[in-house]
């Protein structure tokens, strides 16, 4: 089904130069674990790329591969390359992709509870060497999208909701001024009305600041609302890719992702689904 | 090839849940305990009095650190004051009561130095981390003022140190002057082994997981019903057992006899190092770890000289000495960048690639 879908459109996003292109990666944690079995995609520059899939089916390994975070758990990229605007950044530090221009929004947050947020934010600007004067411009531009931060920007980071924890993080990644956010699970834990409100400020983001965003997303729902184009992961395999517009049309994706089906409700029993569900494994 | 999980069939949930559920593994653990009674009767005498006998003995005390630090996940350095607690014990239960057997003493003086440190683990409940280990250093000092300054405890002794009176197990003396490095390295063994497999059963059944839960996420244990302040003041009993019977065997089958700064604080960092790097909440990680620490030192001093000879190197004792602290330190740390979770860590990664061998996942 996969290679069906591929060969209607074209593999890789249609618009514009590619900003961050992953091939054919594979991850192996602790010496013996294969997690990831040769994954590839690419972000156009100036794109939104929804990273879909079940729990465990390695979308934060991927994200993680790409910010070389990995080996702080004991995880390896052994095979494929990742290039970043143009170059070979496999080898990089974590600090030195943040430095070039690509940073990563970690899942579950991690604001750090005993700054405030202010100082939360103007952590992110660590690496920048343009002056306090750019940084203080920058910091007024973050609270114009997250409003809500500004309120909130004297209280300590521990101490704010879940939501304003989220837009923090995002907001501080954005201080460092990257072209590229990786943006693992923003939905996480927050209501329904939250997360919409994050998803508008990311897609605002997104359109003026011209940032490229790659967002792993249980939610696939919302993120298929937001992205241009989607990739769908299942036990460490890309399995389908396309733009967001035909994955939310297809069937497959309706039926396993989305929780929507034609008519009837489908159970194991189901001899055509479960044929359909080893067909989309396979 | 000789390592597989393949064909091992478990039809029950007992098999699974097995601490040695492959059979290469029970092989294993059978030759390893046959090789060590086989060397009381194949090794000289320096190598059961000189290595293997304080081998054991620190294993043992770094197995009870073991369960108190890895397991419970409350730091403690009062170790060497637990031991202390336990070699003190033994000496007034075999002189107040002679006639009995010393091994009974042996496991007996074990119960005061797990009262002893139930009572000092009563802060644990409140205080976590770093201030847990200050607070147990409270035992450590407090214990050892005792030792000094309460005559009682060495039986009004003019020297005030711990003497081994002689003891004998089915007419072999066992406890004194007399007894041989073989007598005593076997009973040794047998006590370590005995208790190494109580600790195996311990921490793999249900107080193991509540341990091992508080250790985690201490919020969520208490939600599922475990009772805090009961588990780990049983982690205190328990781990303090363990350190009372290797101070009685420390004083009573290697020393022959001691004085109170033998269990100062030194002897507690010195345990909390082997269990460090042995690997934090490992059994096998003990042994490790003792190995690592105290016998590494050992082979250094006796290979140093021999491999300096050839080049017509005459090297002082001192440098030799010097050399072997040099090195040790720098192996210590070669040994915590290469696998910072410890030596056994070390062990279990190599079991999973000997498992999928000869691939590489």
């Amino acid at each position: 089904m996969s290679t069906a879908v591929r060969t209607q459109t074209p593999s890789e996003p249609a618009t514009g130069e590619i900003v961050l292109a992953v091939n054919n990666i594979e991850v192996i944690y602790d010496h013996v674990i294969l997690v990831l079995k040769g994954v590839s995609l690419n972000v156009p520059r100036g794109g939104i790329v929804a990273l879909l899939g079940a729990n465990g089916a390695g979308k934060t390994t991927t994200l993680k591969a790409i910010s070389n975070l990995l080996r702080a758990e004991r995880g390896e990229v052994t095979k494929g390359s990742i290039e970043f605007a143009g170059e070979r950044v496999d080898r990089l530090s974590p600090n030195e992709l943040v430095r070039r221009g690509c940073i990563q929004v970690l899942e579950g947050r991690h604001c750090f509870g005993h700054l405030t947020i202010e100082e939360n934010l103007l952590t992110g600007a660590f690496t920048r060497r343009d002056g306090n004067a750019a940084i203080k411009r920058d910091l007024e531009a973050i609270y114009e999208y997250f409003p809500r931060l500004k309120q909130r920007r004297g209280s300590m980071a521990g101490y704010t909701s879940g939501g304003e924890q989220q837009m923090c993080a995002i907001g501080r990644a954005m201080m460092s001024r990257p072209t590229m956010i990786l943006l693992d699970e923003p939905s996480m834990g927050l209501a329904p009305q939250i997360v919409e409100e994050i998803f508008e400020i990311v897609r605002k983001l997104n359109s003026t600041e011209g940032v490229s965003l790659l967002l792993a997303e249980q939610n696939t729902n919302m993120a298929l609302k937001y992205a241009t184009y989607g990739y769908i992961l299942e036990t460490g395999r890309v399995v389908m890719d396309g733009p967001a517009q035909m994955l939310r049309k297809n069937e497959d994706v309706k039926e396993f992702y989305l929780g929507v089906s034609e008519g009837d409700r489908k159970s194991f029993r189901n001899v055509k689904s479960y044929k359909r569900r080893k067909r989309w494994l396979a | 090839m000789l390592y597989r999980e393949a064909g091992q069939y478990k039809t029950n949930y007992a098999a699974d849940m097995a601490i040695f559920p492959l059979r290469e593994d029970r092989v294993g653990i059978a030759i390893i305990i046959l090789a060590a009674y086989s060397l009381a009767f194949l090794g000289n005498s320096f190598l059961l009095q000189a290595v293997m006998i304080p081998f054991l003995v620190f294993s043992l005390a770094a197995i009870g650190l073991n369960i108190l630090t890895g397991y419970t996940g409350l730091l403690s350095l009062g170790t060497g004051a637990f031991m202390g607690v336990g070699a003190y014990a033994c000496y007034k239960l075999m002189t107040a009561f002679p006639g009995v057997n010393v091994i009974v003493w042996i496991f007996a003086s074990g119960f005061f130095s797990a009262a002893v440190g139930a009572l000092f683990g009563l802060p644990s409940l409140r205080i976590k981390g770093f201030y847990l280990a200050v607070a147990t250093l409270a035992a450590q000092f407090f214990l050892q003022w005792c030792f000094i300054r309460i005559p009682w405890l060495v039986n009004y002794n003019v020297s005030g140190a711990l003497d081994a009176p002689l003891r004998t197990l089915f007419g072999v003396p066992v406890v004194g002057a007399t007894a041989t490095p073989q007598t005593r390295y076997l009973v040794v063994l047998t006590i370590v082994i005995l208790l190494t497999w109580i600790a195996s059963n311990l921490v793999h059944g249900r107080i193991g997981r509540a341990w091992i839960a508080i250790r985690d996420m201490d919020l969520a244990a208490e939600l599922m019903g475990i009772r805090p302040l009961q588990t780990k003041l049983l982690a205190f009993a328990v781990s303090s057992y363990y350190c009372g019977v290797a101070g009685a065997l420390l004083v009573f089958l290697w020393y022959g006899g001691a004085e109170y700064d033998v269990f100062n604080i030194n002897q507690s960092f010195f345990i909390l190092f082997m269990v460090i790097i042995g690997g934090l909440g490992s059994l096998i990680g003990s042994f490790f770890g003792a190995a690592l620490i105290f016998i590494m030192p050992i082979v250094l001093g006796i290979v140093l000289p021999a491999m300096l000879s050839p080049f017509g190197l005459s090297v002082g004792a001192d440098v030799i000495e010097h050399l072997r602290f040099m090195i040790v330190g720098a192996l210590i740390i070669f040994f915590l960048i290469v696998e910072p979770h410890g030596l056994a860590r070390l062990w279990q990664i190599g079991k999973q690639k000997l498992l999928v061998w000869p691939f590489p996942y």
